[in-house]
């Protein structure tokens, strides 16, 4: 089902939005009475300084923190009276550092995201070893079948994380900084994956992303947060200014045009070298 | 399943049926195999009373050492800790507390009201400790389960002892009790736990793809759907059939569910599909065997069970952490 497919009425902006979200850790509010909505079948990047709430909108999106108040709302219905099994067949989600078991090897790993199609009564069928097969396929993990999870690589083992996600297949996904700890090249390559999975699914991606340069060129649509509120949001032309960043990272930046994929692109001041960059703006 | 799985699981299945035979074979008196059949087929032999006795201490090694092994492994799956044991956890020393009580208190000598009150003592542990490990800032964690668990258990304990000091009697009854035997205990034991133990491993093995997703990790494991409080009663209520029984019946057996799910691990690999099925056949055969060796190696008395189990696991589990052979969970 791609999300064109999806009745959509006046008063349900998309499949996925919360209203009046507020987020915490016991009595700490993290998150404060925010309203976001997710574009169908785009990649909303989620940026900020550290602790400003992303991971945790992020978390409360994906139903594993229960608001303090405001609702989370899945195809119409608030996310938390749905039944967990029906939501794990609808939307997927990546956390940040998923624990490795070991021991385990990669097609057993992968296997484990078809369990929410499964039930007491429906066990392992022919589609589930399909999807699995078609999941190591996308990620080009397939050679790695046979491996055990502890003993690959982050790069490696990255990819195997997602091709878990693809077999839950979910019409949306949620990822916790998927490129993190990652070399360049490899963040590159992860970012690519979920773009053509993005294209050739039309799966609704959410991701939380630090790298500022490559959330402007892989998202469609940018979410600042600061201080648990939404800063800005829009596309990355709209978000991703010298002032929003001054903002939301304390930080003076210049912006300029990436000439490689013609998005924006922070060039972030330093402080120290406050000198060397007035010698550049007096040559301009 | 693998080919080391395989493996592994027809080595058990023969050592189960080797150990077994020792079991019904070995004791203060040896039975050769054709006396031992005669005996236990006619009713007016000699040796009928010693078979007999054989075959359900036998039984019931088996049966204690399976429910242990199951019961740990399944809690170490669920909370992730590879040192949760029902020993460590408490509910050993719950159903220890709760039969002293009885026994103290009450008086209660029938082998039915111990089991109950085993019950009712392990699962009032467990609730215990996860309701304090719960009541912390970060909920139930398996750090949080192991602490309390150990807390709960050394209070138990010091309560248990408490009160056997204040009361001979209870003391004498119950100080082989305590030390986990497998003998002197008639069909009539197992009968009365039979059914107990069969719903718990029937519950304990549909628990497969529960502790799959569990291990990993909380957030994982309900992104695909676990719901995690469910989950976790489900397994708690197996454990507590399982080690409850087993300890009602044949006093606190340590080590068994600690040890034999590591060994299944380090042969099989983590999946729960082998390890489940293959912790109830290395649990059989590490008691069967514990029972056994106990009964020669000091004639005429005899090691009780618990003690062997110990005796021999202590050593085993050490050189299996030394080999570096145990896989994290």
């Amino acid at each position: 089902m791609t999300p064109n497919d999806i009745p959509r009425s006046g008063t349900t902006p998309s499949r996925l939005y919360a209203r009046d979200l507020r987020l915490g850790y016991g009595s700490h509010s993290v998150v404060h009475d925010l309203d976001v909505v997710i574009p169908d079948g785009r990649i909303t990047g989620i940026v900020g300084a550290n602790a400003c709430g992303k991971s945790t909108l992020l978390r409360g999106l994906a139903r594993l923190l229960k608001p303090t108040a405001g609702t989370v709302i899945l195809d119409g219905t608030d996310i938390h009276r749905r039944p967990t099994g029906e939501v794990a067949r609808t939307l997927g989600l990546l956390p940040q550092q998923p624990v490795v078991p070991s021991g385990v090897t990669v097609t057993d790993l992968v296997g484990r995201g078809r369990y929410p199609h499964q039930s007491g009564f429906r066990r392992w069928s022919s589609e589930d070893d399909a999807i699995v097969a078609e999941a190591l396929d996308l990620t080009g993990t397939i050679d790695l079948a046979d491996r055990l999870v502890d003993e690959l690589s982050g790069g490696q083992r990255q990819r195997v994380w997602i091709a878990m996600a693809l077999a839950q297949h979910t019409d949306l996904l949620l990822l916790d900084e998927p490129t993190t700890y990652l070399d360049l090249a490899h963040q590159i390559d992860v970012l690519d994956l979920l773009a053509e999975l993005n294209n050739s699914r039309g799966t609704t991606i959410v991701m939380v992303l630090h790298e500022l340069n490559l959330a402007a060129r892989y998202a469609d649509h940018l979410i600042a947060m600061q201080h648990g509120r939404i800063r800005a949001e829009g596309t990355p032309d709209e978000v991703i200014t010298e002032d929003i960043i001054r903002d939301v990272f304390g930080l003076a930046s210049r912006v300029v045009l990436d000439p490689v994929s013609a998005t924006p692109m922070v060039l972030p001041l330093s402080t120290r070298r406050k000198e060397a960059h007035e010698r550049l703006d007096s040559r301009r | 399943m693998t080919a080391r799985a395989s493996r592994l699981a027809i080595a058990l299945l023969m050592l189960a049926v080797v150990a077994s035979v020792c079991s019904l074979l070995i004791g203060s008196r040896w039975l050769a195999p054709a006396s031992l059949w005669a005996a236990l087929t006619d009713g007016s032999d000699p040796l009928t009373g010693i078979a007999h006795a054989r075959l359900d201490r036998t039984l019931l090694a088996a049966a204690v050492g399976a429910a242990l092994a199951l019961a740990g492994a399944l809690l170490q799956g669920v909370t992730r800790n590879p040192l949760a044991d029902p020993g460590i956890l408490g509910i050993n020393a719950g159903a220890s507390f709760a039969m002293v009580v009885a026994m103290a208190g009450f008086g209660i000598s029938d082998l039915g009201a111990y089991v109950a009150v085993a019950f009712l003592g392990a699962g009032l542990a467990l609730i215990l400790v996860h309701a304090v490990a719960a009541a912390g800032q970060d909920g139930a964690t398996p750090t949080t389960l192991a602490i309390c668990g150990a807390a709960v258990t050394a209070v138990l304990a010091s309560a248990t002892s408490a009160v056997l000091l204040l009361d001979r009697q209870t003391m004498e009854s119950f100080r082989f009790w305590q030390v986990g035997t497998v003998s002197g205990r008639d069909l009539s034991v197992l009968t009365i736990g039979a059914p107990f133990l069969a719903v718990g491993v029937v519950l304990g093995l549909l628990c497969i793809r529960l502790l799959d997703a569990a291990a990993l990790g909380d957030d994982l494991a309900r992104a695909l759907g676990r719901r995690l409080g469910r989950d976790r009663a489900v397994v708690a209520i197996a454990v507590v059939l399982l080690a409850g029984t087993a300890t009602a019946l044949a006093g606190p057996i340590a080590f068994v569910g600690l040890l034999v799910p590591h060994a299944v691990r380090a042969l099989a690999g983590p999946g729960h599909r082998t390890v489940l099925p293959l912790c109830l056949l290395g649990g059989a055969v590490l008691t069967l065997l514990a029972d056994t060796v106990g009964r020669v190696l000091l004639p005429p008395a005899e090691i009780q069970v618990g003690v062997m189990v110990a005796l021999i696991g202590g050593p085993a589990f050490v050189m299996l952490v030394r080999r570096g052979r145990t896989v994290a969970l």
